[in-house]
C-alpha cells in the first residue's frame, strides 16, 4: 500500500488478544513439554516468538500500511543477523 | 480511518516522512545491537552448555511472564494514544500516554526487583559459581559454575532495561508536550515515532524472553 492513502484503523485489540494467547501458549509449551528434544522445543518457541514479533511490527508499528520499500529496509538486518549467528556457531 | 496529514507528507525515495525514516533507521541499528548481544548468548550457550543453567531452575519464569504481559499492555496503551490523537482527542492522548508510562515504569520496577531476588540467591554478573535456589531443589544447592550465564543474562536484560527506562523518560517528555498542546491531528509525527520506539522495545523483549527465559 502506498503512503498517502487512507486505511482502516488496524485491529489493535484483536492483536493484543493474540499476543496474550501466544504468550500463555509459549510459557505452557516451555513448562509442559520438557521431555521434548531441545531442538524441537526451541523451534516451537522461536516460531511463536517470531509470530508475536511480526504482529507487533505489522500492526502496532504500522508496517503493514507502509510502502514496500520500507519493508525491504526493515527486513535488511535479518539475513545479516542469521548469517552472524550461523557462521560463528559453525566455528564450534 | 488513518489519514496522512501535511506534517507526515511522504518524501521522494522511501515515500515516508523524514521523522519516521530517521526513527526506522535508528531502530535498525538497534536491531544489529541486540543481534550482537543475543547472538553472543546463543553462540556461547551452544558452545558451552555446561556453563548455563536450565532457565526455569535459576530464573523466575512466572514473574517474567507477567512482566512480559505488562509490556505488551503498554504497547496497546501506546497505540491507543496514537489512535486518540489521530482523532484530535487531547484527553485521550494524555490518558493513554500516562498509562503507557505507568506500565513501562512497572516493567522496570519488576525487573529491578527480579535482579535483587537473583542477587540474594548469589546469581550475580560474574559469579564463578553460585548457589541459586533451584526451583524445587534444596536451599543452597549449587546449580552451575562459571561466569558466562550471569554475564550474558545481565548484559542482555540490563541493556534492554536501560532502553525501556530511556523510553519512559521520552514518554514523560512526550506527555509534557502533549499537555502543552503540541500535538494535534495535523501534527502527530512526534507521537508516532515515540510509538515506533516503544513498540520496538516490546518486540525485543518478546524475543529476549523466549531466548533467555524459556529455551
Amino acid at each position: 500500500m502506498e503512503t498517502g492513502e487512507e486505511h482502516k484503523s488496524p485491529p489493535y485489540m484483536m492483536v493484543f488478544v493474540v499476543l496474550a494467547v501466544l504468550t500463555v501458549a509459549e510459557v505452557l509449551f516451555a513448562l509442559l513439554f520438557t521431555g521434548l528434544p531441545k531442538f524441537w522445543l526451541a523451534v516451537g518457541l522461536i516460531f511463536m516468538a517470531v509470530w508475536k514479533a511480526v504482529l507487533v511490527a505489522m500492526y502496532y508499528m504500522h508496517l503493514r500500511f507502509e510502502p514496500k520499500r520500507l519493508w525491504i529496509l526493515v527486513a535488511s538486518p535479518i539475513p545479516l543477523a542469521i548469517i552472524l549467528v550461523v557462521v560463528v556457531i559453525r566455528e564450534f | 480511518m488513518t489519514t496522512i496529514t501535511a506534517d507526515r507528507a511522504p518524501m521522494a525515495g522511501m515515500k515516508v516522512y523524514h521523522l519516521k525514516l530517521g526513527m526506522w533507521v535508528f531502530l535498525l541499528s538497534e536491531v544489529m545491537f541486540f543481534t550482537g548481544l543475543i547472538g553472543a548468548y546463543v553462540i556461547l550457550r551452544f558452545a558451552h552448555p555446561e556453563a548455563f543453567g536450565v532457565p526455569g531452575e535459576v530464573l523466575n519464569v512466572p514473574l517474567t511472564a507477567f512482566n512480559t504481559f505488562v509490556l505488551i499492555c503498554s504497547s496497546v496503551t501506546m497505540v491507543k494514544a496514537f489512535a486518540a490523537i489521530e482523532q484530535n482527542d487531547q484527553q485521550g492522548l494524555q490518558k493513554w500516554l500516562l498509562a503507557t508510562i505507568v506500565l513501562g515504569a512497572s516493567f522496570v520496577g519488576v525487573q529491578a526487583w527480579e535482579y535483587t531476588l537473583l542477587f540474594s540467591e548469589g546469581f550475580v554478573p560474574m559469579a564463578e559459581s553460585y548457589h541459586a535456589i533451584a526451583r524445587g531443589a534444596a536451599e543452597g544447592s549449587e546449580v552451575i559454575g562459571g561466569p558466562l550465564y550471569g554475564a550474558t543474562f545481565y548484559t542482555m536484560t540490563g541493556f534492554h532495561g536501560a532502553h525501556v527506562s530511556i523510553g519512559v523518560f521520552c514518554l514523560c517528555f512526550t506527555l509534557w508536550r502533549a499537555r502543552k498542546g503540541a500535538y494535534t491531528a495535523g501534527n502527530l509525527g512526534g507521537v508516532e515515532i515515540m510509538g515506533l520506539y516503544w513498540h520496538f522495545v516490546d518486540l525485543v523483549w518478546i524475543l529476549l524472553f523466549t531466548f533467555v527465559y524459556l529455551i
